[in-house]
């Protein structure tokens, strides 16, 4: 028996939005894209490809405007309320009121479930980032960088299908974000779970990648996929070998060769604030 | 909560405010009061200003002496006690409305969040319940319910539930959007979203409501008091006191005095549990 190894299968996606004068803004066209199980992809593309809204959309947050969205053999919807989805922001969007282990513990108690169980699972969650000495403290006393590994292991705690990061670690200084970054292939290894993440970074993209989707503005679509076959597992040398540097220029070349101009004024961003991504 | 000198430092500053005010008090009297009771022999003020007149301002330690007197001819308690009884009783009808009042004012918020067609109908009149002066609706409240500490209680809550209401719409849709996203990304139900995300978020934007209707309720219950013709409270005396004014003026201040004691006790009291509940975000707690 083999299991179809396609976690997620996006044919023909759309996006469509109202701008406040009425007119239709296209964010997304003709999206086909096919990411198997245990598969590291990284979508990257200048301000308002679009790339957060089709995360947005695999993550049924927002519906497409046509075309269709299937995770796991299921609908979007479907997967969403089997709970096969785990996200994470770029803010950490953590609970102030609770602890480290409680903000952990919440999607388990939203899912119900055997309270020993639940305990157990948090355990291994914080383990799993290791900040089982924090479990107790509170987000205020936690570094941006601690604050997601927490976010983490939440988005974690209920083993969805597939993690859906949207631009995470774009808010950290360039240190804490290479650290970040090896952690997040660490926790990937040892999961086995399959990624979808949304970066402006394109050594981040590559680092990181088992295959990078690069976007292209108005209309936001994918003008190509790169594979990354650099080696794993990655660190250090990774950023120093040769091959690393050659696909960062690839995919460097591929962002500029979709446009010739600079990007839109309407970003992701700006959409947002106005209200149409939701 | 680590036990701060910043805290010492305000008990000080409090002091010493009303150090001063007490200096100022007597200074005005000093320089336009009456003449001292030892005589103008002694001390002629060069200003005569009948507002602080003993007439009408009486010495610090004439209110003070008021309230170590028996509170009338003969009477075993003494000013403070007496008063200190009343407070306490208008303290339960005001501590009652105010229970009543948030919850009626966080039920209405809960219910306009969720929908906007209530919000849209109701908020209007919620408003408008607020531009009808107390004093005219509290007959009309007695008429209804009978001149009872029923009546005090629905006076207090009214003047209670509004700020509550308010805060509570604002706070109930104070969580960051992200975080209904992830609520949203979990398949929490409506219900799990207002328990473990909306209710929590409100609790800074409630505690400003409660810290303003924590007096609120005690000036509402004194106010009912009065039509609600309830005599064991501080609004029965003060109206007593009131009419007595002429002969005594240091026992309405006294009056006063303890009123004001009582409401700022009451806020105290809803700021303490406001800094226990609000621990973990050391943000939300300033002032």
């Amino acid at each position: 028996m083999t299991p179809d190894p396609t976690v997620v299968r996006l044919a023909g996606v759309e996006k469509t939005f109202t701008l406040p004068d009425g007119a239709p803004m296209t964010a997304l066209t003709g999206i086909d894209l096919e990411i198997a199980r245990g598969e590291f992809v990284s979508l990257i593309g200048p301000s308002g490809c679009g790339k957060s809204t089709l995360l947005r959309v695999i993550g049924d947050l927002t519906p497409p405007s046509s075309g269709t969205v299937t995770i796991n053999g299921k609908p979007a919807h479907r997967a969403r309320l089997d709970r096969d989805y785990g996200m994470v922001f770029q803010s950490p969007v953590l609970f102030e009121w609770r602890s480290v282990e409680d903000n952990v513990r919440l999607p388990l108690e939203v899912a119900g479930g055997g309270r020993a169980q639940r305990e157990a699972r948090v355990r291994e969650m914080l383990a799993l980032v290791e900040l089982a000495d924090f479990a107790r403290h509170h987000p205020y006393q936690l570094s941006g960088g601690m604050q997601q590994r927490v976010a983490i292991a939440r988005a974690l705690s209920f083993s969805p299908a597939i993690l859906l990061m949207d631009e995470p670690f774009g808010a950290l200084d360039e240190m804490t974000r290479e650290r970040m970054n090896s952690e997040v292939l660490r926790i990937w290894a040892q999961t086995g779970i399959t990624v979808v993440f949304v970066t402006h970074s394109i050594p981040e993209a590559v680092f990181l990648s088992s295959r990078v989707v690069v976007m292209s503005a108005r209309p936001g679509r994918v003008t190509r996929v790169i594979d990354v076959d650099l080696p794993r597992p990655r660190g250090v040398e990774t950023r120093e070998n040769r091959r690393y540097f050659e696909l960062i220029t690839a995919v460097r070349e591929a962002l500029r060769g979709n446009d010739g101009h600079e990007p839109d004024a309407v970003s992701d961003s700006r959409l947002e604030a106005e209200g149409f991504s939701g | 909560m680590p036990p701060s000198p910043r805290r010492g430092r305000s008990i000080i500053t409090l002091v010493a405010f009303l150090v001063l005010i007490a200096i100022a008090w007597e200074a005005a009297k000093f320089i336009a009061g009456n003449p001292w009771r030892i005589g103008e022999w002694v001390w002629d003020p060069p200003f005569r200003v009948s507002f602080v007149s003993d007439l009408n301002l009486p010495h610090i330690w004439e209110i003070v002496g008021a309230l170590a007197d028996p509170y009338r001819r003969n009477a075993e308690d003494s000013l403070l006690v007496f008063l200190a009884g009343k407070a306490l009783y208008t303290w339960r009808e005001a501590a009652i409305g105010f229970g009543f009042g948030a919850l009626l004012g966080i039920g209405l918020a809960i219910a306009f969040v969720h929908s906007t067609i209530l919000e849209r109908a109701f908020v209007p009149y919620v408003v408008a319940s607020q531009t009808i002066p107390i004093v005219a609706l509290a007959p009309m409240i007695v008429f209804a319910v009978g001149a009872s500490e029923g009546a005090v209680i629905i006076v207090a809550t009214y003047l209670t539930f509004f700020p509550v209401t308010i805060s509570m719409i604002r706070g109930l849709r104070s969580p960051d959007p992200r975080a209904l996203e992830l609520m949203r990304s979990y398949a929490a139900s409506r219900r799990t979203v207002l328990w473990k995300l909306r209710l929590p978020a409100s609790l800074p934007y409630l505690f400003t409501a409660l810290k303003i209707t924590a007096t609120a309720s005690v000036v509402g219950a004194i106010i009912g008091e009065g039509p609600g013709g309830v005599a064991d409270g501080l609004g029965w005396t003060i109206i007593e006191f009131n009419q007595t004014y002429i002969t005594g003026p240091e026992k309405l201040w006294a009056a006063i005095f303890v009123t004001s004691l009582l409401g700022i006790t009451f806020y105290a009291v809803v700021r303490l549990v406001e800094l226990r509940v609000l621990r973990s975000r050391p943000e939300a707690t300033a002032g």
